[in-house]
Parts: C-alpha cells; sequence; structure tokens
C-alpha cells in the first residue's frame, strides 16, 4: 500500500510554513553570550537554536597535532540529546563528525591561522533544537563567535541553504522540506569577496536549477550577511547608544 | 587611492577600508589585490585608525600576543628543575629560568624552586624574548618586579588595556589619585588592585569595567571622574 505524498507547497503558492518560495525564516543573532568563552554567539533562524563557543588562539594538547607554522582549528559541531525528534544519543555520530570537519575547512579558509603557528583555535557548536539548515546556520554563528573572540579573519563566512521543492527552487529549506523535498543545496561564502567555501547538493538538479539556486543563496547570503554584521556590532552600538542618552539627560 | 571610510568608525572583518595603490596598512587590516586594485581590508571588530596615508584598525577584541619589554601579570602553572612555566594568558606559555629570578647561584640538588615561587603564585614580570618559533621567555630583574602577594586579581580584554592606560597613564592616574589605590596594569589584560577597603577595589574593579565596556567611546576620561566622584559620595 503506498501513502499518496502530500505537497510540499500550498494551494497559493506559498510554502507549508507560510513562506514565499524566496523568504527566509526569521533569524536572530546575539555575540558575546558566554562569560567564560573568548567568543560566543548564540543564534535563532526560524526553530534552530544554536549557541557556539571559541576558545583561543591558545596552547594546543596534544602537541603532536601542533603545525609549526600556522594555527589548527578544531570544531566540535553537536546536536544536543533534546534536539531532534527522537532522542539523540550524546556520543557522536557520522553526521556529526561530518558537518564539523566541514565547517572547520569552510572556516579554515578565512582565517589568518599563520599568525598563531603551534596554536589551536577551538569552536565548539551545540544545536540545542534542529529544524533543518544547521550547518549554514552553525557556520553563521561560529564567524559571529570568531569575531567576537577577535581572531583575525578574512570576512565573515555567512550560509544559506536552498533546496528543490515541488519543482521550484526554493530559499532556506525547513526540516520537512530537507528531508520529503527533491533536493538540497547547502552554500557557505565570504560575502565580501565572493569565494564560496561550502557547497553541497543533495538530490537531483538539472544545470539551469544549480545556476538559479547559486544565485538565489548568493541573495540570501547577503541578507544574512548584514544581520551578521549588526549582530556583531551591537555590543559597541548599544553602549554608544546609552552613553548618547545619559549626555542629554545631563544638559 | 582613496580612504572610504571615515576615522574612529566602527568596522567588522571584511569591510574594505581603501582603494588603490599608495595607501599603508597598520594593524589589523590585510592587502588584496582584485581584478589589479589593491584594496585594504579589515580583519578585526574595531575603530578605523587614519594616520597620514596610512589605514588600520585598533581592535576592540583580541588575545594577548607577547611583545619583548611587555610588562605582563603572570600565575606560575608548573614549577620544573630549574625553570617555571607561567601562563600569561597568551597563545603560549612563558618560561621564566631560576637565573632571572635569583641574584644568587642556584644549587637546584640542594633546595627546590617551589620555596622560592611555587604552583599558582602571581608575578609582576617582563617580557625578554619572543618570537613565533619559540615561547616567551621571562624575566623578574628589574624595577618593580616580583611576586605579587596581595590585591585583587581581575581580568579585562587585552586590546583594552591601552584605554585603561591612557594616554601617557592619564586614566591610570585618575584611577589612582582619586581612590588611592594601588594598581598593578599588566600588558596581557591582567591587573591587580589593592586598597585600604574593600568598597574602595570594588569602586574601582567597577571603574576598570566600565572603562573596558565603554573602551571605544570618546570623552571617557571625564566620564570616569565623573563616575568616580559620583560613586565616592556613596561610601
Amino acid at each position: 500500500m503506498t501513502q499518496e505524498k502530500t505537497s510540499l507547497l500550498l494551494d497559493n503558492g506559498r510554502r507549508l510554513d507560510g513562506r514565499e518560495l524566496h523568504e527566509l525564516r526569521p533569524i536572530t543573532m546575539r555575540s558575546s553570550v558566554l562569560d567564560r568563552a573568548d567568543g560566543s554567539c548564540y543564534l535563532t533562524w526560524g526553530n534552530n537554536k544554536i549557541i557556539c563557543a571559541v576558545y583561543g588562539p591558545r596552547e594546543l594538547h596534544p602537541k603532536h597535532l601542533a603545525k609549526p607554522d600556522r594555527a589548527i582549528v578544531r570544531v566540535e559541531y553537536r546536536l544536543a540529546t533534546f534536539s531532534v525528534n527522537e532522542r539523540k544519543s550524546p556520543a557522536p555520530r557520522r553526521r556529526e563528525y561530518e558537518l564539523s570537519k566541514l565547517i572547520k575547512e569552510s572556516l579554515d579558509a578565512v582565517l589568518f591561522l599563520e599568525k598563531f603557528p603551534n596554536g589551536t583555535i577551538d569552536v565548539y557548536i551545540t544545536v540545542l533544537d534542529a529544524d533543518g539548515g544547521t550547518r549554514c546556520a552553525a557556520l553563521t554563528a561560529a564567524s559571529i563567535a570568531l569575531a567576537d573572540a577577535g581572531i583575525p579573519m578574512k570576512g565573515f563566512i555567512t550560509g544559506c541553504a536552498v533546496g528543490k521543492v515541488a519543482d521550484k527552487m526554493v530559499v532556506d529549506l525547513s526540516d520537512v522540506e530537507d528531508k520529503d523535498g527533491q533536493g538540497d543545496m547547502p552554500v557557505a561564502m565570504n560575502h565580501n569577496t565572493g569565494e564560496i567555501t561550502l557547497l553541497q547538493c543533495d538530490g537531483e538538479f538539472t544545470t539551469d536549477e544549480v545556476k538559479e539556486g547559486l544565485s538565489l543563496a548568493v541573495d540570501a547570503i547577503g541578507e544574512v550577511y548584514k544581520m551578521q554584521r549588526e549582530a556583531v556590532l551591537a555590543k559597541y552600538t548599544q553602549i554608544e547608544g546609552k552613553i548618547d542618552d545619559l549626555g542629554e539627560e545631563e544638559e | 587611492m582613496g580612504i572610504l571610510v571615515s576615522k574612529n568608525q566602527l568596522v567588522v572583518p571584511g569591510e574594505v577600508l581603501a582603494r588603490g595603490s599608495g595607501v599603508n596598512v597598520a594593524g589589523g587590516v590585510y592587502r588584496k589585490k582584485v581584478k589589479g586594485e589593491t584594496e585594504i581590508i579589515a580583519s578585526m571588530i574595531g575603530l578605523v585608525k587614519i594616520r597620514k596615508d596610512s589605514v588600520g584598525v585598533v581592535p576592540l577584541e583580541g588575545c594577548y600576543i607577547p611583545l619583548e619589554g611587555d610588562i605582563i601579570i603572570g600565575k606560575i602553572v608548573k614549577v620544573g628543575i630549574t625553570s617555571w612555566n607561567v601562563d600569561i594568558r597568551g597563545p603560549y606559555v612563558g618560561a621564566l629560568r631560576v637565573n632571572s629570578v635569583l641574584d644568587r647561584d642556584f644549587d637546584s640538588l640542594r633546595e627546590s624552586l617551589d620555596q622560592v615561587l611555587n604552583h599558582g603564585d602571581v608575578i609582576k614580570a617582563q617580557i625578554t624574548y619572543f618570537d613565533r618559533t619559540r615561547d616567551p621567555v621571562l624575566t623578574m630583574q628589574g624595577r618593580g618586579l616580583r611576586k605579587i602577594t596581595h590585591g585583587r586579581l581581575i581580568e579585562v580584554d587585552p586590546v583594552k588595556i591601552p584605554r585603561i592606560i591612557g594616554k601617557k597613564g592619564s586614566m591610570i592616574q585618575l584611577l589612582k589619585n582619586m581612590t588611592n589605590a594601588q594598581i598593578i596594569v599588566g600588558q596581557n589584560g591582567r591587573i591587580v588592585v589593592s586598597a585600604n577597603s574593600v568598597e574602595k577595589e570594588n569602586l574601582v574593579i567597577n571603574a576598570i569595567r566600565k572603562i573596558e565596556a565603554e573602551a571605544h567611546t570618546s570623552g571617557l576620561t571625564d566620564r570616569i571622574r565623573a563616575y568616580l566622584d559620583a560613586e565616592k559620595r556613596k561610601l
């Protein structure tokens, strides 16, 4: 007995959560949320909740991993046990190793690691609530946390997924669209230079669809980048605002 | 040549500060050639610094990178046979050799180093040697370099130390004069505060926290003076 699949698009052409085809989910970002870490970020992206902490550059143990000409980046991406529908075992799985690796490689491309030979930069990402697109959200959060830690970098890495749902290219897939859709394509790039540091593809796309998807992703990344920039500077602009208020009261 | 930003503007990594040749770079930026044209791009969060024909970024976040000659406040993390390892709050552990602490000869067979400096001791020391191939070397021979025995140790962001010291030491003098506290500032972002009462120490620490939070704003010395005046009256 086969079950008929429900369509992922509503009759009015919108998506199941009411979004337009090329609309992002609501995103919030805050930097410097953790006191102990050198840099940190809390990011919500739709129903995704991600917290990221950065330590370093610091001394690397075990020493044999050290590179004499540059620092290494260690990324630990973890899904919390309660982040998914069924309890996830706290031990890292294949998926977490994969995401840690590709986030690391993506960040490697923008950090000036040669400034800290023999050192390490540790990035810990915990997904508290997962609803599709966590790798892009995690990368976005990680670059905020790295900038917050004062680690020199070429620019922010910003991520956003695109995909195919009901034969249409859509931006920022949710969990349902990711699982039941026809394909997804996470993209991450340095928005300032246009260099793509992560591009994966799952499912079947025609050449035109890939081209369309990439240009959609670039536009979406531009939007996310603006929020990223604001989030990083919020800490300073808020204080400036407070002081201006005080000045007016005195007058 | 063209500088695209204004002085003291807040920038984030990746923002283009200047285009074309003829612009020199100061810290916190990097150069990149884009379509035959040189761009100067920020690599840190910070405030734009423009001087004559150079552009740079004064970072607002950052770790401590040792510099030869820096006075730092370190913590002993390991006591060896003839040297100590010192946590200097940077990416590397400092090495302190016994002959740069004691004037006399030291016989490692008869005495042990933990009688001189033990694990967990806080010291004021100077960096004598550092390059990127070897760990920083410290010394405790110099004026005022010693073991710190009393006071409250606080940690601030190392990039904000210049602001806490102020122009020609104006800010730190203000703090000392208005509170009569003894303040030792290490370039690595550690500060030891000691005063004759806990309230006064708290006042100094709060003032330092205020400087740290408002480091990127102008007119800070005046605001700190007003703050100390107001708080002192409450004591």
